[in-house]
């Protein structure tokens, strides 16, 4: 794998971490920009109207896409949150609560944007079924992540009680993922076989792909910014970062 | 234009969906801009309280 060549201790310090983020963060910033233009032109000029849901499915765009960051996101932070807890890394602890308020509002998104395609195609804006639940127990499990990370003054304490509420509720991204296979749900299995015209579902898919990748760079960004408050207030009292202030005067 | 935003009837759903997107990521924008801030002036406040 190409990043084994790397060493990825090195930038695990967060002195040498903080300066990089704040020279990649314009890039990908710039990017979820470029990328959200183009996904948004794509979804609603050049995608065409379904045969059997006329506009209301381009509701898809932001919903599926945002309901996969959720659900990504949430393994990403919980990954950095198992690293922390193993290898004892600062850096990784501050990139999960860097995660998790983007990963809550996507979730968020998917639900509210989920509700808002549900209400004119199945009549209701919720149902209590497997798909809607899980996701819904997404949202509070960031909520509580960020909850008891707060709530906790030792930060070394708060890191690992939430480090391992992270760790402990992966389990339900799976669960979410399957959830419209293993139960009988209102929701749909496949989002991108909408229209079984192979040429209009390669446009839709095209413009579903643009607006997630748009949404991860945009979660980069964002969490790369965030991250770089957490380090500098995590860290306030390090050498380095007194130094920086002493700096900026 | 007008069909535009009408959406084929759907448009308080679509509209609904996508306006709502746009407010919630301009307010993490404005929110974590804002958290940087705040932060910097207290470290600055610190800063010269520990140096004089």
């Amino acid at each position: 794998m190409a990043f084994a060549g790397i060493n990825w201790f090195k930038y695990s310090s967060p002195a040498t971490f903080y300066p990089l983020a704040g020279k990649m963060m314009p890039w990908f910033a710039g990017l979820a920009a470029v990328l959200t233009v183009i996904g948004l032109y794509m979804s609603f000029f050049v995608a065409p109207t379904d045969y059997k849901q006329g506009e209301a499915y381009r509701i898809m765009f932001i919903h599926v896409p945002a309901a996969w960051m959720s659900m990504f996101i949430y393994v990403v932070m919980a990954v950095y949150a198992a690293m922390g807890l193993i290898f004892n890394t600062r850096l990784s602890a501050m990139m999960a609560s860097s995660l998790a308020p983007t990963g809550a509002l996507f979730t968020f998104l998917a639900l509210w944007t989920g509700a808002l395609w549900g209400k004119p195609m199945w009549g209701t804006w919720w149902v209590w079924d497997a798909r809607l639940t899980t996701e819904l127990i997404l949202l509070f499990l960031y909520i509580g992540f960020m909850s008891l990370e707060a709530a906790i003054d030792d930060p070394r304490r708060a890191t690992r009680a939430s480090g391992l509420l992270a760790i402990v509720g992966v389990v339900n991204v799976p669960i979410i993922y399957f959830s419209v296979e293993w139960w009988n749900t209102l929701h749909q299995g496949a989002s991108i076989s909408l229209d079984k015209a192979p040429s209009m579902a390669t446009i839709m898919l095209a413009s579903m792909l643009v607006m997630t990748l748009a949404f991860w760079m945009y979660t980069i960004a964002m969490v790369l910014y965030r991250v770089r408050c957490e380090i500098l207030e995590r860290e306030r009292h390090s050498e380095w970062v007194v130094a920086l202030m002493e700096e900026r005067k | 234009m007008s069909e535009f935003f009408a959406m084929g009837g759907y448009g308080l759903y679509v509209w609904g969906s996508y306006g709502v997107t746009a407010l919630v990521i301009v307010a993490e924008i404005v929110w974590v801009v804002q958290r940087r801030k705040v932060l910097l002036k207290r470290l600055a406040r610190m800063s010269r309280l520990t140096k004089g």
